[in-house]
């Protein structure tokens, strides 16, 4: 590839062509993440092709290849970006529906209060970073990188549409699932190592409200794989758009659903955990400045996860009826998100903390049957040869 | 053996610094795992030697002071205060001095329960109760600001009477307040006893007999949620309450939701107060006196007044020599009695139930370290 001009880097090219091409539909992600790679490797290239005119590593750069590492590694950090966007403007929703719930200004920093967030994260990153002198530092410092990371992770891991996505397992919902159980395990181990009372009562708690709602929320999940016969997410869309938005046959499964990914996400009423009345902040009680400012993110990736599922499951993916994909489905995604947190911002709003024995109650004597009943009506119809 | 029986018991040390306390003390509670087994309160560390500082002082500055008392119910202890005064000194208040004290009083009790309201609010983890009663009390300190300049420590009573006159229009503004608090205040109970997750996280904890209460000398709200029928203002009135008709809210569980029943119907009650002392007021001649001189020097001698304050019965004990400074003034907190109960609230119940029993009690340091 001649790099004689200025103009010459910028070689746009469709990333199917690439011969080392990991997909089998096309990826937007990867498109961006290849045509950045484009720019910036092929700068790179023109740069040493003009202080070492005709090498060979400029070519180099910009083989299929290298271009299909680089590219692969911008798309994750594209994802992630976009996730931490839509994370922000969560964090913003539920700040400024809450105000208004609450009768009381919300944020004002920035157009509409949006750069609230940015200023809340300069403030927590100026905090001294302190750990007590008596934690098991080993796990204090692992159990927070993984919550943090398995957070963050699974919060990429939700494709947006049936082209942005990081990658297309047979087994997307299954993966999703149980990553995301992880974190109470994590919470439970950092609970542990701190050496506080308190966070070790959160970190029980976060055990034990796992308990209560894990399975019905499996159950739930069962209830959608019976009715697609895949585990597959882009199936699952598909599938709800053929026949119709899972709401409609499984109502009551949505509802349980949404309770249990409000337990999942540890919001408001089912926030054990970090009940700060009586546990201070519970487990994250040792956690100060930066890494209490992370954790937080971390609570809203989860919860962004949760309101994915929920549209996933239920709502019919990126779809919409009647018209079907639009040209772009990830913004339907994530109005559909947005919407299925404005539920629970609303509940935030409206409902105290449950105590520990309820949870436990609520999740195995209400939440429980209701699931069964739920899956018996998807038999019931899959039987009938509704689905 | 007991040691290894213990070991699976540890004791928690809630407070001083912690968010259910609102304020400085410690509840150290022992607990099998969420169970509360034990449970000790240590109150002690916002004292002040207020009582000494009191015999340093005339009759007149320990207005002020007995203000310091109570942030949220300073009205009703400066007027515990110059009633014991007045008892001393023999004095009768003339009567429309009387019903702006019961209607300064009333004001007081309806913005420091709704205090309370917020902080049971943040207790159970529902934020939107902590904003909206805060809205609400806004008006009342705003009443308090038309009356006496100041929103909190209101130095309002004086020995002999209040210390000024009502503003210009506070009638006309304290109704509209009373009125929209009325309606508003229904707004908040939608958010708190018609929520069932608000109801079960009252319902059935912490406990109190009415032996407890006879033995430890629980007054007030949480007296009366156990059954016993006994408010100040009706049982021994002072000022204008014998003018004034009222129900004062007796439920019989004895648990944390009645406490907070009573306290919500002493809410309405209050309004209700407020509304038939302006009329009463109206049939008064505004050229009355508000006030009477009193005598720089207290006849020595012992006096014991005592008030409904919004948090249980309060007390002042008042030893005089005849000279222009108290010899003693000792205080009788209520909260100081009610929090002694914390023990019998507490034990059996859960960690996550302490803040919403405790928030009962409505802790205020001030007055109870003194």
């Amino acid at each position: 590839m001649p790099y004689n001009s200025i103009l010459n880097w910028i070689v746009f090219t469709d990333p199917m062509q690439n011969g080392y091409y990991p997909y089998s539909v096309y990826n937007l992600p990867y498109d961006i993440g290849l045509k950045l790679w484009e720019l910036l490797g092929g700068l790179i290239a023109w740069l040493i092709n003009l202080l070492v005119p005709g090498n060979c590593v400029s070519t180099w750069l910009v083989c299929d290849q290298v271009a299909n590492v680089f590219a692969i590694i911008l798309m994750v950090v594209v994802i992630f970006a976009v996730g931490f966007i839509i994370n922000l403007t969560m964090i913003w929703e539920e700040r400024k529906v809450l105000g208004r719930m609450m009768d009381r200004r919300a944020t004002k920093i920035g157009p509409l209060g949006y750069f609230q967030c940015l200023a809340d994260g300069l403030k927590t990153f100026m905090k001294e970073n302190i750990a007590p002198k008596k934690a098991d530092k080993k796990i204090y410092w692992w159990a927070l990188a993984l919550v943090i990371g398995v957070s963050v992770l699974v919060a990429c891991m939700v494709p947006l549409s049936g082209r942005w996505f990081i990658a297309d397992y047979g087994t997307g919902l299954l993966i999703i699932f149980g990553l995301f159980a992880l974190a109470p395990f994590l919470i439970l181990c950092a609970g542990w190592a701190q050496n506080n009372k308190y966070s070790l009562i959160g970190g029980l708690r976060a055990a034990e409200l796992m308990i209560s709602y894990e399975i019905p929320m499996l159950l739930l999940l069962t209830g959608v794989i019976l009715m697609t016969g895949s585990f597959n997410i882009n199936d699952i869309v598909n599938a709800q758009y053929e026949n119709t938005w899972y709401i409609i046959p499984q109502f009551l499964g949505f509802i349980v659903f949404l309770i249990c990914a409000i337990a999942e996400s540890e919001r408001v009423p089912f926030d054990l955990s970090e009940a700060e009345a009586e546990l201070v902040e519970g487990w994250q009680t040792e956690y100060a400045g930066m890494k209490w400012g992370l954790i937080m993110l971390g609570d809203y990736f989860r919860g962004y996860v949760a309101c994915a599922l929920v549209v996933i499951m239920y709502l019919g993916g990126w779809m919409l009826p009647y018209f079907g994909s639009t040209p772009v489905p990830e913004l339907v995604f994530i109005a559909k998100v947005f919407l299925v947190f404005f539920i629970f911002v609303w509940a935030r709003a409206a409902l105290p903390r449950v105590r520990t024995d309820q949870i436990l109650n609520i999740g195995w004597k209400i939440l429980m049957p209701l699931a069964v009943v739920n899956l018996a009506i998807v038999i019931a119809l899959r039987m009938g040869g509704v689905f | 053996m007991t040691e290894k029986m213990n070991a699976d018991k540890m004791w928690v040390t809630m407070g001083p610094q912690h968010p259910f306390s609102h304020g400085l003390w410690t509840l150290r509670v022992k607990v099998d795992g969420e169970i509360v087994v034990d449970a000790e309160p240590e109150v002690g560390y916002l004292h002040r030697g207020w009582e000494k500082e009191c015999e340093q002082r005339t009759y007149a500055k320990i207005i002020p002071m007995a203000d310091r008392l109570c942030y949220s119910a300073s009205m009703t202890w400066s007027h515990l205060y110059c009633k014991a005064a007045e008892e001393a000194l023999d004095i009768e208040v003339p009567e429309r001095a009387q019903y702006m004290r019961v209607i300064a009083d009333e004001i007081c009790r309806i913005q420091s329960h709704l205090m309370w309201l917020a902080a049971v609010g943040t207790d159970l983890g529902n934020l939107t109760v902590f904003l909206w009663a805060l809205r609400e009390r806004e008006f009342f300190l705003d009443l308090n600001v038309r009356l006496c300049g100041q929103r909190l420590t209101t130095n309002y009573p004086r020995i002999g009477g209040v210390r000024s006159d009502m503003p210009y229009y506070f009638e006309r503004d304290c109704m509209r307040a009373v009125e929209h608090f009325e309606k508003t205040l229904w707004e908040i109970i939608g958010l708190t006893d018609e929520s069932s997750i608000f109801v079960s996280r009252m319902k059935g904890i912490g406990y109190i007999t009415r032996k407890d209460v006879a033995n430890l000398g629980i007054t007030g709200p949480a007296m009366r949620g156990c059954g016993v029928d006994y408010d100040v203002r009706r049982d021994d009135p002072y000022d204008a309450y014998d003018q004034l008709t009222f129900e004062v809210p007796v439920l019989k569980e004895g648990d944390t939701y009645s406490r907070y029943m009573v306290r919500i119907e002493e809410l309405f009650q209050s309004c209700e107060l407020i509304r038939q002392a302006m009329k009463k007021l109206e049939s008064i001649p505004k050229t009355a006196p508000y006030r009477v001189k009193v005598p720089r020097c207290v006849p020595a001698g012992t006096t014991c007044a005592k008030i409904e304050d919004p948090r249980g019965e309060s007390i002042m004990y008042l030893v005089s020599d005849g000279s222009e400074r108290p010899y003693r003034l000792k205080v009788r907190s209520p909260v100081f009695v009610n929090v002694s109960a914390s023990k019998n609230m507490v034990v059996g119940n859960r960690i996550a139930d302490i803040p919403a029993i405790m928030a009962m009690i409505d802790m205020c340091l001030g007055e109870t370290d003194r």
